[in-house]
């Protein structure tokens, strides 16, 4: 069905369930709980889980099938979100238009970059993609804030055009951003139990988006188009040798992957609109990097499961602090509360780069395949404690990562 | 339980146990709640957004412990502090309207992005009332927005831009820390009166908003009374090493350096032009002399001995000797052994002011909250009798001129107050050019 | 003309701190072929050996005078370095003076037995595995160092000034003929590049000239062959490890007093030195020498008034243009070998 073999439908069908299903999951602790700090079922968190998501998706189409590490990537992000939100400013508040504005304007962005950058290979490409994005980033903080609004970001004001659409609302407000009208951050709660569960109509929308967008780049993965970039990881020489240009398919990855990055730009700046330059820093595109193949490279889940250990961490590890820490280690003897709470403390809140840097560590060194391969041992696991008998689909647990996907 | 039209998360926490099994579908859109996170049981969140990681860590660590001195003052703790020596007195130490102040806390790595990440999840998903902290202008100016946005009060942090209430100005945003142009207009008179009027000016700006507004301040401020401008340059903000930008100074004629730095870039440019050796230069027969117009006793300890009578301005220093000062200064040093920074102070005082507006208004709508504080004087905070205008949200007291100490007695004795500007010094009226653009809207009650 | 010497001279100085860092990363990545993300760190690191020396020399013992008071209204309590009490204040200062120079002692050996520790306790084990895996560990390896030094040192820069000898300025302008004022140079900079120099001088030569040397050299060439030919190259690379990491420790000891240390200066330094590695080729010694200097030289030129003025904002970008322009017109950088890193 829909052009895919019944082992990547499975993959497909999880993935689809964990995005609707993200209010659920992602908030397993009662909200009163001393427990609740670890939930991270609100639409922010979310909408960048799946946004992220997006950008590691695309990133992983060039780094995972050609081996092309590009660190220059948060460059396309950043120019998706000026556009997005340049056309918010100019046009109307509906998010239709600055999503797909974002992805032609990142799309021509790569072509260029990738055009000069893949003229070169290995680290040279790399330090390339750098020094793009790292100029770009430059010249966006300072000399070309009239366009960008430098340190600030290039937020909406009362006095833009928005030719479209109204400049202000009848309450004296900045309209929101909106997909035909339904309003991106409107939001149904449910409670149930000790439990409130968030239904965030932009958190739908990007799911969607970032569904649609795993569909099309497991389809590459699978298409002959995907085989030859693959061709292009394993030996370049073997390719030109039989007379095949290698250059027109990597650059077609690059848009694509760029393409990708502009879609996330534009729909980050959709739910939120305001786009910063720090977004197109060299840390940012560190940080696709280091998603990417923390998740798994080459892998097609691995990714967005990257996306979000790293989102979680600084979004959840960033805001517990001591007085939280009390809370949690209350039950213990006042002594030995407060032993445990200075032993913890380093690697929360202000020190959460420091978990997140072990953590970085420890999955490269025992997991070479990423977080996906951690998965695949856990299913090894299971299948071997349990009677073979069982299906692979065990409902209690995570997606099945296929070992055929892991390059 | 009676208001199910009105809850988010503060109704959740208290309601749940009884609703328990209970689904209570209610649609939420944008007119269909009255305040966003309004406090409906005993306890009220406050959200807390400083920089925890990054170049101004240790400033964000130093607002993070005034806040919490704050709080526990709300409820009743500790000594009081400056609650003893406000102004109004309406707050008697039950928290906030009766209710028990908690508080959130979050990183904004001084981003834009993520310093809004932060907001919004302690908005979304920890139900805060309002949102203080940051220690830099682009991140103020980003919050403040979302703030406005969502419908949560923003009580800014360190934010010394002259946007943040002028162009970029909301009016759910209230800033008490001073401004560029008021840096400008209390520095200029002294460095007259100090340097002489005559006196040709080299400007190094960082290369961002925040050193454009300063930059533009200083030198209006000081050509008004005769100095020159002979150049301002635009240093990059990754820039780690001057050398190269200052070196040329000495040659172009200039006999003052004026560094509109803030933070690690400030502490380097200002080693650097040390090294140089151009405070022991005479350039047209006069000593040559360094200015940094916005000083922070915290970052100055990065420059160790190259502050040494430099002068520069600060929003507040724990030397000053009035009641709300001493008493600030002795119960934050009580609790943490050492004094505490401008930036410790303006979260304390900001903390303060918006639960004196809550309980003054009786409610925590950010409309009433904000008619509470538009126009309010109040005294005993440690800036003298202090004015929030009303049209544009800034706070009009007066302003510290400081200098670097010649002999230190200790490693936070590191300034000296030199004269203290009276706030009508530094006042401007609401429609001066450097403040032109924006407006503050509507006042948002909740989305 | 002044102008262009005064930044001249500039761009030295910052060219040889770039072409000491480079100099260690190519190192490490011409022996071992590991691409080391941490290598800033261990800069940052070197420079954090000269302010813990400094605080130890200043471990001070409390004094109570009760003359003066501290902010809370108490008694002051004075501290005087044990130093000074154990050489009297004369010598006892003079030490603490030249805290920064000596700390180049304390560090080398301190840097080395890291460098050890690193390259057996971790980077070992990623020899064989991709590029991509090594830069995510070390990587990470940089984050929780710096972290760390966050820790215990603070976020907020620490002032290791430089001995009061070096204090001030030279006036080169007046050497050649030129007014005074014109053509100035800090002292602790001409010192930093006499160093770096010698330094730099003194690795070419370790390589050039020793027979451990040559071995090296031999087997950045080709690994298999020295093996085989019953050398232990391992234990050669861990050492030049170690000397790597003491290179970028002593070049962060000496850049201590130019600026205040913290904790992520090493972070600010990594890309820069990337870029610096790869414009010079990667795995090319000579080539990261002269790319160092170059970038330096083209970054102070670009902050001149005048260039600023025709294009603005040059300044900011210089070297990732000088980058582009040399990867398209050199492919290997200016003095990389074929094949290396290419895939």
């Amino acid at each position: 069905m829909l052009g895919i073999s019944k082992k990547d439908m499975t993959i497909l069908l999880v993935v689809i369930v964990l995005a609707l299903c993200a209010p659920f999951i992602l908030n397993p602790f009662p909200t009163g709980s001393a427990m609740a700090q670890f939930n991270a079922g609100y639409p922010d968190l979310m909408q960048r889980f799946v946004i992220f998501g997006i950008f590691a998706i695309g990133f992983n189409i060039l780094f995972g099938l050609t081996g092309y590490l590009s660190f220059g990537h948060a460059a396309f992000l950043g120019v998706g979100s000026y556009s997005a939100v340049w056309m918010f400013k100019l046009l109307s508040m509906n998010v239709v238009p600055a999503i797909l504005l974002s992805m032609i304007v990142a799309g021509l962005f790569s072509v260029l970059i990738g055009y000069v950058s893949l003229r070169r290979s290995g680290i040279y490409f790399s330090i390339l993609t750098l020094a793009f994005a790292q100029m770009s980033f430059n010249l966006a903080y300072s000399v070309l804030t009239p366009i960008t609004n430098g340190e600030t970001g290039l937020q909406l004001t009362l006095s833009d055009k928005r030719y479209l659409g109204q400049s202000v609302t009848e309450s004296g407000s900045i309209p929101v951003t909106n997909f035909f009208g339904l309003e991106m951050r409107s939001t149904y709660d449910l409670a149930v139990g000790g439990w409130n569960f968030q239904f965030n109509a932009g958190y739908y929308l990007c799911a969607i988006i970032m569904i649609v967008a795993f569909y099309v780049s497991m389809r590459i993965f699978r298409s002959p188009f995907g085989l030859m970039l693959r061709a292009v990881k394993s030996n370049q020489q073997r390719l030109n040798y039989t007379g095949i240009n290698p250059k027109p398919y990597t650059l077609a990855a690059f848009v694509i992957s760029g393409i990708y990055a502009g879609l996330a730009g534009g729909l980050m700046a959709s739910m939120d609109p305001l786009a910063g330059a720090e977004r197109m820093q060299w840390t940012a595109s560190g940080e696709v990097v280091l998603m990417t193949i923390l998740g798994g490279a080459g892998t097609l889940i691995g990714p967005v499961l990257g996306a979000g250990f790293i989102k979680y961490f600084e979004n959840i590890f960033s805001k517990i602090n001591d007085t939280v820490l009390h809370q949690w280690f209350a039950f213990m003897p006042d002594g030995l509360e407060d032993v445990v709470v200075f032993i913890v403390h380093p690697f929360v809140g202000k020190g959460w780069h420091l978990t997140l840097g072990i953590l970085f560590m420890l999955v490269v060194t025992f997991l070479p395949g990423g977080l996906v391969e951690g998965g695949q041992r856990i299913a090894k696991l299971f299948k071997r404690e349990k009677a073979p008998a069982v299906p692979p689909s065990d409902p209690e647990h995570h997606p099945k990562e296929t070992p055929h996907v892991a390059e | 339980m009676s208001k199910f039209n009105v809850t988010r998360r503060g109704v959740l926490k208290t309601g749940a146990a009884a609703g328990a099994g209970l689904a209570l579908p209610t649609i939420f859109t944008s007119s269909a709640y009255a305040v966003t996170n309004n406090p409906m049981g005993g306890t009220v969140t406050l959200g807390f957004n400083v920089p925890q990681t990054g170049a101004y860590a240790d400033e964000g660590a130093d607002e993070l412990r005034a806040y919490e001195l704050a709080v526990e003052h709300l409820n009743g703790g500790g000594d009081g502090g400056m609650l003893n020596t406000f102004s109004s007195k309406v707050l008697d130490g039950t928290g906030i309207l009766g209710k028990k102040v908690e508080f959130v806390t979050g990183d904004t790595q001084t981003k834009s992005d993520a310093a809004r990440a932060s907001a919004k999840s302690m908005i979304e998903k920890d139900g805060a009332i309002m949102i203080t902290g940051g220690s830099s202008s682009g991140v103020a100016i980003a919050v403040q927005g979302l703030c406005q946005e969502a419908g949560v009060i923003f009580m800014a942090g360190l934010t010394h831009s002259n946007d943040t209430t002028g162009k970029d100005k909301k009016a759910n945003g209230f800033r008490h820390f001073f401004n560029a142009y008021m840096s400008g207009a209390a520095l200029a008179p002294v460095l007259a009166k100090m340097y002489g009027a005559d006196r040709k000016a080299y400007h190094l700006t960082a290369d961002y908003t925040w050193g454009w507004t300063q930059e533009e301040s200083i030198v209006a401020a000081t050509e008004a009374l005769g100095w020159e401008t002979v150049n301002t340059v635009k240093t990059p903000l990754a820039s780690t090493d001057f050398s190269s930008y200052i070196a040329p100074v000495l040659n172009s004629g200039a006999d003052v350096l004026v560094l509109n730095h803030y933070g690690g870039n400030m502490v380097n440019s200002l080693t650097n032009a040390v090294q140089f050796g151009l405070r022991e230069k005479q350039v047209n027969g006069k000593n040559f002399e360094i200015v940094v117009p916005l000083y922070s006793r915290l970052m100055a300890k990065g420059a160790g001995e190259n502050v040494k009578g430099i002068f520069g301005s600060t929003n507040w220093h724990w030397s000053l000797t009035d009641e709300g000062s001493k008493a600030f200064v002795k119960s934050f040093g009580t609790k943490y052994g050492f004094p505490p920074s401008q930036a410790a102070h303006t979260c304390y005082v900001q903390t303060l002011l918006y639960a004196d507006a809550v309980s003054r208004a009786g409610s925590f709508a950010p409309c009433d909250v904000a008619a509470a504080l538009e126009g309010f004087e109040f005294d005993g905070m440690g800036n003298g009798k202090t004015l929030y205008r009303a049209e544009d949200h800034q706070c009009f007291k007066d302003v510290l001129v400081v200098r670097g100490k010649e002999n230190p007695t200790s490693e936070f004795d590191l300034l000296e107050v030199v004269e203290v500007t009276p706030a009508a010094q530094v006042t401007y009226p609401i429609d001066h050019p450097m403040f032109a653009g924006g407006s503050l809207g509507q006042c948002n009650n909740g989305a | 003309m002044d102008a262009v010497l005064l930044q001249i001279l500039n761009g030295l100085d910052k060219g040889s701190a770039y072409a000491l860092i480079a100099l260690g990363l190519t190192l490490i990545f011409g022996t071992l072929g590991v691409v080391n993300f941490a290598h800033g760190a261990l800069f940052m690191l070197g420079a954090f050996c000269a302010v813990t020396l400094s605080r130890i020399l200043t471990l001070s013992f409390e004094t109570i005078d009760e003359t003066k008071v501290d902010f809370l209204g108490n008694p002051l309590k004075v501290k005087t370095p044990y130093v000074e009490s154990w050489f009297g204040p004369e010598t006892g200062g003079a030490i603490i003076d030249w805290a920064v120079p000596l700390s180049i002692l304390f560090a080398i050996p301190v840097m080395i037995t890291i460098g050890f520790i690193m390259e057996r306790g971790l980077i070992k084990h990623f020899y064989k595995r991709p590029h991509a895996d090594q830069i995510l560990v070390t990587f990470g390896l940089a984050i929780v160092l710096q972290e760390l030094i966050k820790y215990f040192f603070g976020a907020n820069p620490i002032p290791t000034p430089a001995p009061d000898v070096f204090k001030g300025s030279f006036d080169f302008g007046v050497l050649l003929g030129y007014d005074p004022n014109v053509i100035i140079y800090p002292y602790w900079r001409m010192v930093y590049f006499l160093f770096s120099t010698i330094i730099i001088g003194g690795v070419f030569a370790f390589l050039q000239f020793t027979t451990f040397g040559m071995v090296v050299r031999a087997g950045m060439a080709d690994r298999e062959t020295v093996g085989l030919l019953g050398i232990n190259i391992d234990k050669r690379f861990t050492f030049m490890f170690g000397l790597a990491a003491a290179v970028a420790g002593i070049a962060g000891v000496m850049y201590a007093p130019i600026n205040s240390p913290n904790y992520h200066m090493g972070m600010d330094f990594l890309v820069l030195s990337f870029v610096v590695v790869v414009v010079g080729g990667m795995g090319s010694l000579p080539g990261a020498v002269l790319a160092g200097f170059m970038l330096g030289i083209l970054e102070s030129f670009a902050s001149m008034n005048w260039i600023k003025d025709i294009i603005p904002g040059i300044d900011q970008i210089i070297i990732y243009v000088v980058a582009i322009i040399i990867l398209l017109t050199r492919p290997r950088g200016l003095m990389g070998r074929k094949g290396v890193m290419e895939d």
